[in-house]
C-alpha cells in the first residue's frame, strides 16, 4: 500500500458513497437530523480537489494532509471523526514509502481506535464503530495470519455487513439518534452504513484494481 | 421547496453578508475560515466565543456585540463549524484574558471545540450547555442537547465578562447558569433543510412531535396534536421536574419560537405558562419572547425556564447590544 493506492482508494469509497446516497440520505432522514451525506459529499469533494497534490508525497503524510482538510471542510461530527482515523493512521504510516498489509492493518487499527477515543464511544452503541472496531480486530487477525488476499477482503466485507446490520435492532447511546430514545430500534444507522459502504468499495478494489 | 435562495451554496454567504451590512457598527463577518466578530473588539477582557450549525438565527451570529459574544463561528446548516473557524476567531477577539467557548452539547460541537481547544496556544475553558430536559437519559456524556437556554447562558456570561470577570470566573458562572436553566420545545411541522430540498420529517396534521430538538431531529414521541394549555402542563411538568424550583423562586421565563410560529401564538404560550408558574408559587422576574433559537422554518417553540438570584438577575439586566438583543 502507497499514496496512490490511497488516493485510488478514496475514489472507489467516493464512487460507492455517491451510488448509495439514496440508501444512506433515507436512513438519516429517519433516525438523524437529515446532513449526514451532504457532509459524506462535502468531504469527498475536499478530498477530490486534493488528490493532485498528493502525488509523490509519502502515505504518512498523505494522510496527515487527508485528515487536516477533512477536519477543516467537513464539520460536524463526521468531520472530526473521519479527520482523527487519517491523522491517527498518518502518524502510523509515518516514515514509510510502502505499507504491507500488516503494516497497513496497524495503521487502520490506529485509526479505528482514535475515532473511538474522540466520539467517546464503543461498540454496541448504534454508530460506525459497530463496523469499523470488528473490522479493524478481524484486519489484525487475518493479515498475521497470512491470509489470502481474496479470502482476506471477502471476510472484511461479511464482518462489515454484520456490523452495519447489527446496528438495525440498537439502541443508540451516542449520536444524534440518541435522542430518539427506543425509536432507534429498527433503523440502521446511517454512520455505520456509510463505513460499510466504503469497507466493501475498498475490499472489491484491492482484489481487482482498476 | 420554496426559500429565498440563489444557489443553495452561497446561500449561508449571502446571509452572513446581509447580517454585517445590516449591523456595521455592531459586527463584521470573515470568510475563509468564517466567523462574525465585534465591529469594535473589545479590550481587556474574556473573549467569548459560540458557533454552532447555521439555521438557528440569530443563535449565535445574531448576539455578537458588546455585553454578549465575542465572536461567532456559524457552520453549514445544521452543521457543526470546523476547528479552524474557531482558532480564526479566537486569534482575532483574544483581548489577553483567555478565550472562553459556550458549546451546546451535541456530539459536532464538542469534537470540533474541543479539537480547538487541543490545538489553541491561548489560555481556554468551555462551557456546555445542556438545558433540554426532553432527553431524559442524561448519564451519557453526550446526553441531553443545548437548545434555548444557550441564550440565557451567552446573555449573563458576556455581562459579566464585561464587567471585567475572570476565565475562570466566567467558566463557573456558565456551568451553574446551565444548571438553572431547562427547557423544552413542540413541533408541529418539519424543517426543510435547503441542501436536502424536503422536510426532514414527515408528520401528520393532526400531530406533534414532542421533545423536538432544534435541528428537526425527531423528539421522543409523537401524540396526538392537543389545545395549548394541555402541552404548556406537558413541558413545564418536565421542566419544573428537573429544575425543582423552591417555592418563591424568582424566574426568568422564555418562549422561543423555532422560527415558523407566530408571535400571536408565542405571547399564548407565555400567558399560560406564567398562569402555570403562579400557580407553582414562582415568581417571574425576567422575561423574553421571541424567534431566538430556530430550527429553520419549523412551526413549534420550547419554552425555557432559568432560576435568578440577585447576581444572576443583575447581570441579566446589564445592557446588551447585539444585532438580536440589546437593552
Amino acid at each position: 500500500m502507497n499514496t496512490t493506492s490511497i488516493v485510488a482508494g478514496i475514489a472507489a469509497a467516493q464512487r460507492a458513497l455517491l451510488a448509495s446516497e439514496a440508501d444512506i440520505e433515507s436512513l438519516d432522514r429517519a433516525i438523524g437530523d437529515g446532513d449526514h451525506f451532504i457532509n459524506v459529499r462535502r468531504g469527498c469533494e475536499a478530498l477530490a480537489a486534493l488528490a493532485p497534490q498528493l502525488t509523490g508525497v509519502a502515505p504518512g503524510p498523505a494522510c496527515q494532509q487527508i485528515g487536516t482538510r477533512l477536519l477543516s471542510t467537513v464539520g460536524g461530527a463526521s468531520g472530526p471523526l473521519f479527520a482523527s482515523f487519517f491523522l491517527a493512521m498518518g502518524k502510523e504510516l509515518d516514515g514509510a514509502d510502502e505499507a504491507d498489509a500488516r503494516h497497513f492493518a496497524r495503521a487502520f487499527a490506529a485509526g479505528v481506535e482514535a475515532i473511538r477515543q474522540r466520539g467517546k464511544a464503543d461498540v454496541g452503541e448504534k454508530t460506525m464503530l459497530d463496523v469499523l472496531i470488528p473490522v479493524a480486530r478481524l484486519l489484525l487477525r487475518l493479515t498475521e495470519a497470512g491470509t489470502d488476499l481474496a479470502t482476506l477482503t471477502e471476510r472484511l466485507k461479511e464482518e462489515a455487513q454484520g456490523g452495519m446490520l447489527a446496528t438495525k435492532d440498537m439502541v443508540a447511546t451516542k449520536g444524534r439518534a440518541h435522542f430518539l430514545g427506543d425509536r432507534a430500534i429498527g433503523h440502521i444507522d446511517p454512520g455505520a452504513k456509510t463505513c460499510q459502504v466504503m469497507i466493501a468499495a475498498l475490499c472489491d478494489l484491492a482484489v481487482s484494481p482498476r | 421547496m420554496k426559500k429565498f435562495m440563489n444557489d443553495v451554496d452561497a446561500m449561508l454567504t449571502e446571509s452572513l453578508s446581509g447580517l454585517s451590512a445590516a449591523h456595521p457598527e455592531l459586527v463584521r463577518v470573515e470568510f475563509a475560515p468564517t466567523f462574525v466578530a465585534r465591529a469594535h473588539p473589545a479590550a481587556d477582557k474574556v473573549a467569548l466565543i459560540s458557533g454552532g450549525g447555521s439555521g438557528h438565527e440569530p443563535l449565535h451570529a445574531g448576539f455578537v456585540g458588546r455585553g454578549m459574544l465575542d465572536a461567532a463561528c456559524p457552520g453549514q446548516v445544521f452543521t457543526s463549524p470546523t476547528p479552524d473557524q474557531m482558532l480564526a476567531a479566537a486569534h482575532s477577539v483574544d483581548a489577553g484574558r483567555g478565550v472562553l467557548f459556550i458549546v451546546k452539547n451535541y456530539a459536532g460541537d464538542t469534537m470540533n471545540f474541543q479539537m480547538a481547544s487541543e490545538m489553541l496556544e491561548i489560555e481556554n475553558a468551555t462551557v456546555l450547555v445542556n438545558d433540554d430536559v426532553a432527553v431524559e437519559n442524561s448519564t451519557h456524556t453526550t446526553g441531553r442537547r443545548g437548545v434555548a437556554g444557550t441564550l440565557v447562558v451567552e446573555k449573563i456570561v458576556g455581562a459579566a465578562a464585561e464587567a471585567g470577570a475572570e476565565l475562570v470566573e466566567c467558566k463557573a458562572l456558565g456551568d451553574r447558569v446551565n444548571a438553572a436553566t431547562a427547557s423544552m420545545g413542540v413541533a408541529f411541522t418539519s424543517c426543510t433543510v435547503p441542501a436536502a430540498g424536503r422536510p426532514t420529517f414527515d408528520i401528520g396534521p393532526a400531530e406533534m412531535e414532542v421533545g423536538v430538538g432544534i435541528h428537526g431531529e425527531p423528539g421522543r414521541r409523537r401524540e396526538a396534536f392537543r389545545p395549548a394549555s394541555r402541552i404548556v402542563t406537558e413541558l413545564l411538568d418536565a421542566i419544573l421536574g428537573d429544575l425543582k424550583p423552591a417555592r418563591g423562586a424568582e424566574v426568568l421565563l422564555h418562549v422561543n419560537g423555532f422560527g415558523g410560529t407566530p408571535l400571536m401564538e408565542l405571547y399564548l404560550l407565555f400567558h399560560l405558562a406564567d398562569e402555570r408558574l403562579k400557580a407553582e408559587g414562582l415568581k417571574l422576574a425576567r422575561s423574553l419572547v421571541g424567534n431566538y433559537t430556530t430550527s429553520l422554518d419549523m412551526a413549534g417553540a420550547s419554552l425555557t425556564l432559568a432560576i435568578l438570584d440577585a447576581e444572576l438577575k443583575a447581570l441579566w439586566d446589564a445592557p446588551v447590544h447585539t444585532p438580536a438583543l440589546r437593552w
